[in-house]
């Protein structure tokens, strides 16, 4: 095989139902045995999974449903979260650790904890987050 | 890599080429070819799961032989605790060790003994050193080459501590050093319910060399044991035992953990438990979790595949001893220390799963195994000698399978180059075909 000038990135698309707590988690574990068959170290596979993870749950608990989308680069690996609402009507409280809206119900899953969202930013190189009551949330990570 | 030695090995002779192995092996290590099942020797972890299942018991662990003993001119066995779990509950444990001494060992120490300062060890560390949440127990080998195979990003969760068969093997030889015995008459054999621990001996990830000269399975040794037992009286027999409940707990499940006081532990049996654990653990999904004891066999070192007895009824065992003592770990001499069983070198991430050295390149064949899978049919059946489709796909891009391995692509291409055929036979020679006038 030979080397091509531009390389392409991988690119995977995992769609995330609202209440699907059987598959969550499905979504980071194939993304990180891919990362171990292309030669990550350690380090950034495990930044990635616990990332990937945090937005599967989050996706799972508080989203009408949405999806995860990994773009696999050599240098970096670039995770986009979209959702289609219900979006978060106080971010800058959402992004304080231990703050939860999550329902009783999902509580006693063992589920939120309200360190979510500050996981995933302390995962990520980069870290963006837009969400508009109504539409939906869009978060976007760099992880290197 | 090639020559990395391991203990589980196929006897051709017997292997039908049957796809039991490949679909029960942790790490796919297994494939069928030219109708015998080959073990890729750098992704066997040595878990024994292919020894359980094999029908045709074609798998075997290569150990020593009680021949071996007459190579030195002392032999010293170093029985694991599951040993004891092998036999009726009317033999005591000094029975046992006795019944070792009549099978031509020269002294016995129980590795159950070691566990004994492997424990206080361990309990010091998790005390006096940051570690990564969860601490994962370095006891299990098979778990070690698990985490080392397929875990690399686990490596700093792993304790750094000794084994106890290491441990006990490091005070017989101080013991036998003070008593003035030459070190080279000296041989310790453990005396193993497990096929990992040959490995870990002759191929040690932690310690520069290994201080045990010899391994011998439990099964091959068993019968042998049971007929001198049948004439030791237990009344008759000085004192061999030195380890308490303390120790002997390390032959099941929980053993270990059980001695950790005050920090969350789960405790966790069965490889492919520790598996799905571990990928949990990456997730960061267990975060109230301070310690996991993971062991590969079902119920601890007592499911060990080279043991004799059914893995319940020796935990059962087990359970009836340790009933009768404390829990607690005794006072012990005060070496070896903290430091004296500190692992000698880290466990290095070998990337045996990498598609390719370089990232760019892997990223490459990654692409292409994604068509390749996309276009098999999913069924992983095994017929192609590869555990799943995706791993089939994963040799093709490795160069070490074709896509017509695969049964339903070989059927596919047969069935298009017979349709070719008819549609060639029904084309005439323009020499040939002349209508006839009527």
């Amino acid at each position: 095989m030979e080397k091509h000038e531009q390389t392409k990135a991988l690119v995977m698309i995992f769609p995330i139902s609202k209440g699907d707590f059987q598959s969550a988690g499905e979504a980071s574990s194939e993304i990180k045995n891919k990362l171990l068959q292309l030669g990550f170290p350690g380090n950034l596979i495990r930044r990635v999974a616990i990332a990937t993870y945090e937005a599967e749950m989050n996706l799972v608990i508080h989203s009408d449903g949405g999806k995860i989308r990994a773009e696999i680069n050599p240098d970096a690996i670039f995770i986009e979260v979209t959702d289609e609402g219900p979006g978060i009507p106080n971010l800058h409280m959402a992004m304080q650790e231990g703050f939860s809206t999550a329902s009783e119900e999902v509580r006693e899953m063992g589920f939120g904890a309200g360190m979510g969202l500050p996981n995933m930013r302390s995962c990520a190189s980069k870290f963006e987050i837009v969400s508009v009551v109504g539409k939906g949330t869009t978060i976007k990570m760099v992880i290197s | 890599m090639n020559s990395y030695f391991h203990s589980v090995t196929i006897q051709k002779e017997l292997c039908k080429g049957c796809t039991n192995c490949i679909k029960h092996c942790p790490t796919e290590a297994i494939r069928v070819r030219e109708g015998e099942a080959k073990i890729i020797n750098e992704r066997c972890i040595d878990c024994g799961e292919c020894i359980r299942i094999c029908p045709q018991h074609a798998k075997l662990a290569i150990t020593d032989d009680l021949e071996q003993l007459s190579k030195y001119k002392f032999p010293i066995a170093l029985p694991a605790p599951s040993l004891y779990a092998q036999f009726d509950s009317s033999y005591t444990v000094n029975q046992i060790l006795t019944g070792l001494l009549e099978l031509g060992f020269y002294r016995v120490y129980e590795v159950a003994y070691g566990a004994e300062f492997v424990s206080r060890a361990i309990n010091y560390h998790l005390k006096n050193h940051f570690f990564p949440k969860p601490a994962i127990s370095s006891a299990c080998p098979a778990v070690l080459r698990l985490i080392q195979v397929k875990f690399p990003e686990l490596i700093n969760n792993l304790i750094p501590i000794k084994s106890p068969m290491e441990t006990t093997a490091l005070i017989v030889r101080e013991i036998m050093k003070k008593e003035g015995y030459s070190p080279e008459q000296v041989g310790i054999f453990f005396i193993s319910p497990c096929a990992a621990k040959v490995t870990a001996v002759k191929n040690s990830l932690v310690s520069a060399a290994s201080l045990i000269d010899g391994v011998i399975s439990i099964s091959s040794i068993y019968g042998d044991l049971l007929s001198k037992l049948k004439v030791i009286k237990d009344t008759d027999t000085p004192n061999l035992r030195k380890a308490t409940g303390a120790g002997l707990g390390w032959a099941i499940t929980g053993g270990e953990s059980r001695l950790l006081k005050g920090i969350r532990r789960l405790n966790v049996d069965g490889i492919t438990n520790v598996n799905k654990v571990f990928e949990e653990v990456v997730m960061g999904k267990l975060k109230d979790v301070d310690f996991i004891e993971g062991l590969a066999c079902t119920g601890g070192c007592v499911g060990g595949p080279l043991t004799v007895e059914n893995p319940f009824m020796a935990k059962e065992r087990i359970h009836c001893m340790l009933n009768e003592e404390r829990g607690e770990i005794p006072e012990l001499p005060d070496r070896p220390n903290y430091k004296d069983l500190m692992w000698e070198k880290e466990i290095k991430s070998l990337g045996v799963l990498r598609l390719d050295d370089d990232i760019v390149m892997a990223m490459q064949k990654m692409e292409i195994m994604e068509i390749l899978h996309k276009n098999l049919p999913g069924l992983d059946c095994g017929s192609c000698g590869a555990p799943t489709c995706r791993a089939l796909a994963e040799d093709i891009v490795r160069g070490q399978a074709d896509e017509v391995d695969c049964i339903f692509k070989l059927r596919e291409k047969v069935t298009y180059l017979a349709e070719k055929m008819v549609e060639i036979s029904s084309k005439m020679p323009p020499s040939l075909g002349k209508k006839e006038k009527e």
